[in-house]
Formats: structure tokens, C-alpha cells, sequence
């Protein structure tokens, strides 16, 4: 087991059908380098990724590990060269103990009649020592967070022996609080290894790597040093143009209160109090962003308002009528748009196709329908007109929205609740994974509607996403709003401790 | 990839999934020392040689596709009914109820209420497994598979109580469990003369074109499909995910209960034990087989069709047994999956790929 030294990879060239996944890509990374692979949705990181993982095979081009040429014919290949990847979905069982996963890979520890138990816990030890990642091998997963999960990730990549890290966008998923934690943790760890870094999120490039590789359609557009280029740069080297998110700068409007919660409980999943007498308003023609950290009753509050979950006590009035506990249906014709958390599961069919996922709430209207029987022509016309309008990159309107990207998915959910020209939106870390493109277009489109008149109701754990875009900001912490505070009165710091749980009157 | 290659790859998978099937055939063939060559022969062609045993292969694939259209609504609803068996004999215990009831009743009239209420009663068995499911979350494989036992035990009880034909009484309860034979208002006119092909065959059909417009050309049928796909995003989007679930489950009960009913007024013309004879089963199989689809399903169940008389014709003809036959189904079934699986595996299409494109450089570098 001798370390990485360099690794490299050469003029790495692949094809898909039609597409030019990778364009002659040639890449070094060295002893104790943090590298950032950056690059819009489909620039070609995870094909170059899944090529040095073993998973796919390059049409042209080799791969150097401390100088001599190796070849990945699988996965397994790679692991014992000492690759390991960390990937966006979590490979772990969730009714298992930390220890119970991270043995299920460590093959060292298995012998014909017994599971050596002790040697896999010896060996986590070991490793949350040397690196300094903190687990408990006896917490089950599911009893984790996101940042603790992604935690016994990395410790069970390092058990696995793994000497060179890729890490795919490890901070989508993860609070500010967890991200500033876990580049603490990669820059001790650099000493010890090197890393692949793939981010759609700048500042943390720019404050964790050394070197940079911009990508775009599948080639390398940029390579150097990373402070030598501005994050606005660096967005403009990624998307090919100029970037700049939109700001909400407009005089908050004083509309009627058009969504209004008044002391509602909810329960979560497992059985405890997830909204605890939870009152907030929305007027229409604002935005009201709700920050917090997640797992604090975001969720649950999505689907209370939309009638998935059942709500205990309290009422929701909506445009003054009572949705507490109506049908999903009655709640939807009732004008409410949601854009939801889950977008791959919940705000489309994946195997459905692209536009009759457009059309997912309004089979029954006359528009697509007549006598039940459904207008095919409408439904296509509908697609065809929405997927230049909302520029969804797909080949056609037929193919499965489960095969687009995430961005792109996120585009048909967005189309298709715009489109009803709903009298409210609810949106849901509607960019969360997404790159700058996607996430400026998204934003764009929220500002839109809200200067028509439509309330928004914004839940998100970006900060920046929070402040560009809200009228007014509230933080929610364990169920309860902790405050709300005028956008002028807003700022990172104030809301990072709202979020922790600290009230405003206490810190001073 | 290239398209050709694509092609070549996936005809040249599925030769080689036949010649596994008949190659593990074979070996369990050789073991009982049958003529293996002879014995495929027969079940493939012979079936097909006369009219009439043409006729005896469409005769099998009536119930089995009106069963497995039903199987395929509830399977795309997202509930899975192993219980066609069941709904099968209480639709067939229907037809005979109104038969019995009303003989003088006009063809015209009598034939429908006969098939409807067959249809009802196959649904309201199916409706029980669907709202146990949709009300208390009762696992439908559960449920059906009860009511499948239920049912067998209330139709034996039926045909040796009620419905016993009166002259099977006089022998004291030693004869055998039959209805008596039914009025000839119910029979379904056999069209072809001397083979029992009756008009079942047309509402098989014309139930396959329900069934297509039902699933791809309606709001309802987009709903049920959307809520098999993904319950989650059904809920999302405002279908009410259990209403359909309950629904689905009725129409493939009616499917069943249909299946029986054109059973007992197309062929036996009397309701006695065996009638089902596992077509509730082989439903679920030709159903999959089908592609969940109507344009899969009729095909499919020609298919199933044609290995059940073969499987006869094995018997008479080789001395295999019939039970061989199904033993030989089994095998087909699971290399039927396998090869699915392996057709929709691309690394393993790109690992194929690669060797071929090597093997290519290579014949070119040596002509070179």
C-alpha cells in the first residue's frame, strides 16, 4: 500500500452516441493536491470521473498512476489501486449500524463462518484518528444527518484503503455549517492524500483548492492556479457567458395576506412534533424565504400546506378558505404551485415522458382532455412550446424526464407550475445541485411571477439564495419560526445564528 | 455504438437466450430418454398443422388474454393480482347463477347480463384485496392469494350444493360436482364448423381494444399508470392514488370474472371443477411476457396458447408427459428474464462492443 504520488490521466477521449462526452481531457493531480473539477451539468465531469473509476472505458487515451500506466477494467480495479469516490447518493443502508455498513465492503474482515466485527472497528479507529473524522460505529444510519452520513462515507472510502479521493459535489447536500466543516477536514486531510474536488459551488473552491480544471462540453477550457482567476471568471469560463444571479432590489409590496399559518403541529415520520404551533404570512407579490438548517420541519411544512401530511391542529388559509387537511387535489385547483424538495421522485414520474409529466396536474381539464379522452395534439403542442420557453435541453419531448438532467428536471417541474399560472408557489431548495446556469434561470423565473402578484414561499438553506431573492426572511429552528426579519435587516451572520437555534435578544 | 451493431447485438442475445432454453430443455428431455428433436417438433408445429388444432390454440388464448389484460391494469396501478384465479371461478359461479336463474331469458339478453354479472362478481372479489390494500395497507400478494383459496372452496361447495345438477343427485351425492348443462341462450356461437372456436374470441379482442384506450388514450388511464410509475409523484400531482389502486383492482377482478364467464358459455356450457385450470396463473405470465401491454398480450397468449396443446400433443404423440411441458414453460419464463435483464445492461453492450471493434482493427491490420 504505497500512497499516490501523481496521478494522471492523458488526452481521454469518450463518445456517446450523438455526443462527444470527453474531448481529448488530459488532467495531473499530485502529491497532497486538492484539484476542483468544475463545469456546468453535462460538461463531462462524472463521464471523466466514472473513466477513472473503472466504470467506463475511454475510446482514446491512458491513465498514469505515479508515472506508470494502469488499467481500470471495473470498479474493483480502481479500488485497489487505491481510488476511492465518494458519490452524491450515499451508499449506505439506513436500518444498519455505521459499523455494520462500513463492514460490508471490508472484505479483510470476512471469513467463510464469521464477520470479524472487531477487527472492522479496530481499523474505523484507526482511520477517525488519523484523520481526524469523528463516528460512532453503533449509531444506525438513519439516525444520522446528512453531514454525519456523509462523514461515515469518507471514513468508510478510507477503511476500504482508498489513497486518492474523488468527492462529487460533497456540499449539495450539506448545511453551511457542515460545508465549512468539511473543507476544514480536507485541508487537514491533504497532507495525507490527495483529492478530486467536484463543485458547482465556487467559493468553496476558491477558499479549498489549489488548482483548477474548468470543463465544458466535455473539454478543458481552463487549467491553473485557483487564485488566479474571480469566482465571476470562473462562472463566465464554466457557462461560456456572463453570469450574474438576479438580485431582488424592487420596494416590497404591501399586498393582502394570501397564505397565512396560524398555530399549526404537525407531526414527522417518526412521530414527534415537526411543526410545533408554526405561524407564518405570506402577502402575494413577495417573497418570503424560510431559512434554517434542514431537518428542522422544512419538509413537513411543504406538505402540510399541499395536503400530504395531516395536519394535527392549526389552520392554513388560503386566500381565506381553510386548506388544512383538504386532498392534494382540492388544494391544487385551488391555485397553489409547489415546487417540491424530491425532484427526481416527487415532481415528476421518471418513467413517464417528458410531456406528460408537463401535464401531471391538469389531465382532467379541458385544456388537455375531452370527455376523458386526452388531446394528444394539445399535449404536445404544450411540450414543444414549453421546452424552448423553459429551454429544457432534451432530445425530443418523448424521452423519459427521469433520463434528463437534474437541472433539466428541475426545469419541467418549473415549467409545468408556471405554466398553471398559479395564484401561489411554494419552492423547495429549488437549486439545490444545480450550476449557475440553471440556478440563474430558475431564479429569474421566481422574480417573474412574483412581480405579476404571485406570493412565493421560498424554503432554502442558502444563505445567498435567501438573500437575493426575499422580501422578507424567517428562520425556522425545530419547528418553530425563531423570527422574521425585514430584508434590509438580514444578513449572513444574523441568520446563521437564527438558524443554530440562538435567539437574536440573546447574542448581544 | 452503432445502430447495426445494436441490432446484431440484441437478435444475436436473444438466439442465444433460445438455444439456452432448448439446450437445458433438452438435458431434462434426455433424462426421462425422450426424442428431444421430436418433441420440439411437435410442440412448435404440430399445433399449428390443421384447423382444428389451430382453433384448439385460440380456444386457450381467449381466457388467458382477457385474464392478463386485467393483470396488466392492475399491475401498472402499481398492485399486483395473483388472485385471477379466484376472481375467475366467482365469475364463472355468476354466469351460472343467472343462467340457472333466468333460462328462458333471450339470447341477446341473457348472453350480457350472464357476462356482466360475471364481470361483477370477479370485481367485487378483486375490489376486497384492492381496499384492503388502499384502506389498511393489507399486502395484496397476501390477500389475493387467501381469496384464491376462499374462492376454490366456495365454488366446490357451490357445485356440490346449489348448483348441483339435479341429475348427479339421484346418484346420492357420489356423482360428480357439476351445474346442470346451461340453457342454450347462453352458448357463445362456435363459428367455425367442427372446431369449438366460439365468439368469445371477439370480446377478447374487443376488450384488448378497451383496455389500449382505457390506459393510453384517457385521464384515467394516465392516472393509474402514473400512480404504478410513482406513487409519490402521483400523490404530488393530485391523484388520488388509493381511489385508483381499488379501481384497478376492480376491473382486473371483472377481467377474471369475464374470462370465467366466456369459459362456461363458450366451451364447457356448464360450470364443473377445473375450469380455471391455472389460466388465473399463467395470466400473470403471459401478462409480464406481453410487455404489461395489449399488443404484447395477444400475441402472448397465443404463445401460452400453443405450449399448452403442444403440451397434449406431447403426450400423445412422444409419450412425453405433460407435466414435461411445463417444466419446459419454466425454463422458457426465466430465460425470458434473464435476457431482459441482459438486454438492458449497456456495460455489458459497451464491453461487447469494445471486443468487436478490436477484433475489427485487428482482421484490418492483418490484411494491411
Amino acid at each position: 500500500m504505497h500512497r499516490i504520488t501523481s496521478l494522471r490521466m492523458e488526452h481521454i477521449t469518450k463518445r456517446f452516441p450523438g455526443t462527444l462526452a470527453c474531448d481529448d481531457i488530459t488532467l495531473t493531480v499530485g502529491e497532497g493536491e486538492i484539484l476542483a473539477l468544475v463545469g456546468e451539468n453535462g460538461a463531462g465531469k462524472t463521464t471523466l470521473m466514472n473513466i477513472l473509476m473503472g466504470l467506463y472505458q475511454s475510446d482514446e487515451g491512458r491513465i498514469l498512476i505515479n508515472g506508470e500506466e494502469v488499467r481500470f477494467r471495473n470498479p474493483n480495479d480502481a479500488f485497489s489501486a487505491g481510488l476511492g469516490m465518494v458519490h452524491q447518493q450515499y451508499m449506505l443502508i439506513a436500518n444498519m449500524t455505521v459499523l455494520e455498513n462500513i463492514a460490508l465492503g471490508y472484505k479483510e474482515a470476512w471469513s467463510p463462518l464469521k464477520l470479524d466485527l472487531a477487527k472492522v472497528r479496530g481499523r474505523i479507529v484507526e482511520i477517525s484518528q488519523k484523520y481526524g473524522l469523528a463516528v460512532d460505529p453503533d449509531a444506525y444510519i438513519w439516525q444520522l444527518s446528512v453531514g454525519e452520513q456523509q462523514r461515515v462515507e469518507l471514513v468508510k472510502t478510507l477503511c476500504l484503503g482508498a489513497r486518492f479521493l474523488i468527492l462529487d459535489e460533497p456540499t449539495s447536500a450539506l448545511t453551511p455549517q457542515e460545508t465549512d466543516e468539511l473543507i476544514i477536514l480536507l485541508r487537514r486531510m491533504k497532507s495525507e492524500l490527495s483529492i478530486i474536488f467536484i463543485s458547482h459551488k465556487l467559493q468553496e473552491v476558491k477558499n479549498l483548492c489549489d488548482r483548477l480544471l474548468i470543463l465544458r462540453h466535455g473539454a478543458v477550457v481552463y487549467e491553473g492556479e485557483t487564485a488566479d482567476h474571480s469566482m465571476a471568471d470562473i462562472a463566465a469560463l464554466m457557462t461560456g457567458h456572463e453570469v450574474e444571479l438576479p438580485v431582488n432590489e424592487e420596494e416590497a409590496c404591501n399586498g393582502t395576506v394570501v397564505l397565512d399559518l396560524k398555530d399549526v403541529n404537525v407531526l414527522s415520520d417518526r412521530g414527534f412534533l415537526a411543526l410545533n404551533d408554526f405561524n407564518l404570512s405570506v402577502r402575494c407579490g413577495e417573497i418570503v424565504g424560510l431559512a434554517g438548517v434542514s431537518g428542522n420541519g422544512q419538509r413537513e411544512l411543504a406538505e402540510a400546506i399541499n395536503g400530504l401530511r395531516r395536519v394535527e391542529s392549526g389552520q392554513i388559509l388560503f386566500f381565506g378558505e381553510d386548506i388544512a387537511n383538504k386532498s392534494p387535489h382540492h388544494i391544487i385547483e385551488a391555485g397553489m404551485g409547489y415546487i417540491p424538495e424530491e425532484r427526481n421522485t416527487e415532481g415528476i414520474v421518471p418513467s413517464f415522458s417528458l410531456k406528460e409529466n408537463l401535464i401531471l396536474k391538469d389531465t382532467e381539464h379541458d385544456e388537455f382532455a375531452h370527455h376523458h379522452f386526452l388531446k394528444n395534439k394539445a399535449i404536445d403542442s404544450n411540450a414543444t412550446d414549453l421546452r424552448v420557453k423553459f429551454d429544457i435541453r432534451s432530445p425530443n419531448t418523448s424521452v423519459a424526464a427521469g433520463s434528463l438532467s437534474g437541472g433539466n428536471i428541475q426545469k419541467v417541474i418549473l415549467a409545468r407550475e408556471i405554466s398553471r399560472r398559479p395564484k401561489f408557489l411554494l419552492a423547495v431548495y429549488p437549486i439545490r445541485g444545480l450550476d449557475l446556469g440553471a440556478a440563474e434561470f430558475i431564479h429569474t423565473q421566481l422574480l417573474e411571477k412574483r412581480r405579476e402578484g404571485v406570493g412565493i414561499l421560498l424554503i432554502s438553506e442558502e444563505l445567498d439564495e435567501i438573500l437575493d431573492l426575499s422580501d422578507r426572511v424567517a428562520v425556522i429552528f425545530k419547528g418553530k419560526i425563531q423570527q422574521v426579519l425585514e430584508r434590509k435587516d438580514a444578513n449572513r451572520r444574523k441568520l446563521g445564528i437564527l438558524m443554530a437555534g440562538v435567539h437574536d435578544d440573546q447574542t448581544v | 455504438m452503432t445502430r447495426q451493431f445494436k441490432l446484431i447485438y440484441q437478435i444475436a442475445i436473444i438466439l442465444l437466450a433460445i438455444a439456452a432454453a432448448m439446450a437445458a430443455g433438452s438435458i431434462i428431455l434426455l433424462t426421462i430418454g425422450a426424442d428431444v428433436g421430436k418433441t420440439y417438433l411437435v410442440i412448435l408445429l404440430e399445433p399449428l398443422k390443421t384447423t382444428l388444432q389451430i382453433s384448439e390454440v385460440l380456444l386457450r388464448a381467449i381466457p388467458l388474454s382477457i385474464i392478463a389484460l386485467g393483470i396488466s391494469v392492475a399491475y401498472r396501478s402499481g398492485i399486483i393480482n395473483i388472485g385471477a384465479e379466484g376472481q375467475m371461478m366467482m365469475g364463472i359461479l355468476g354466469t351460472t347463477m343467472v343462467a340457472l336463474s333466468l333460462p328462458d331469458l333471450p339470447k341477446p339478453l341473457l348472453i350480457p347480463l350472464a357476462l356482466l354479472t360475471g364481470a361483477l362478481f370477479g370485481g367485487a372479489w378483486g375490489f376486497i384485496a384492492g381496499i384492503l390494500k388502499a384502506k389498511l395497507q393489507v399486502s395484496e400478494l397476501l390477500s389475493t392469494v387467501m381469496l384464491n383459496y376462499i374462492a376454490a372452496q366456495f365454488y366446490t361447495f357451490m357445485l356440490r350444493g346449489p348448483f348441483l345438477d339435479p341429475a348427479e343427485k339421484t346418484l346420492g351425492g357420489a356423482g360428480t360436482p357439476q351445474s346442470m348443462r346451461l340453457t342454450k341462450n347462453l352458448w357463445l356461437t362456435r363459428f367455425i364448423p367442427r372446431t369449438r372456436l366460439h365468439t368469445g374470441l371477439f370480446i377478447a379482442l374487443a376488450l384488448a381494444v378497451l383496455i389500449y384506450l382505457l390506459l393510453w388514450k384517457t385521464d384515467y388511464g394516465y392516472k393509474m399508470r402514473a400512480s404504478g410509475a410513482s406513487g409519490r409523484a402521483a400523490r404530488y400531482g393530485g391523484i388520488s392514488v388509493e381511489w385508483y389502486l381499488v379501481v384497478s383492482m376492480v376491473i382486473s377482478g371483472a377481467f377474471a370474472g369475464i374470462a370465467g364467464a366466456v369459459e362456461v358459455a363458450g366451451v364447457h356450457r356448464r360450470a364443473l371443477e377445473g375450469i380455471t385450470a391455472g389460466y388465473g396463473f399463467s395470466g400473470i405470465v403471459v401478462a409480464l411476457f406481453g410487455g404489461l401491454s395489449p399488443i404484447g398480450i395477444i400475441p402472448a397468449s397465443f404463445f401460452f396458447g400453443l405450449l399448452i396443446v403442444g403440451a397434449d400433443m406431447t403426450q400423445r404423440l412422444v409419450g412425453v408427459p405433460a407435466n414435461m411441458i411445463n417444466v419446459l414453460q419454466g425454463i422458457i419464463i426465466l430465460v425470458i428474464v434473464a435476457t431482459k435483464m441482459i438486454l438492458a445492461d449497456p456495460y455489458l453492450a459497451e464491453r461487447v462492443w469494445r471486443a468487436w471493434q478490436k477484433r475489427g482493427k485487428k482482421r484490418v491490420e492483418m490484411e494491411a
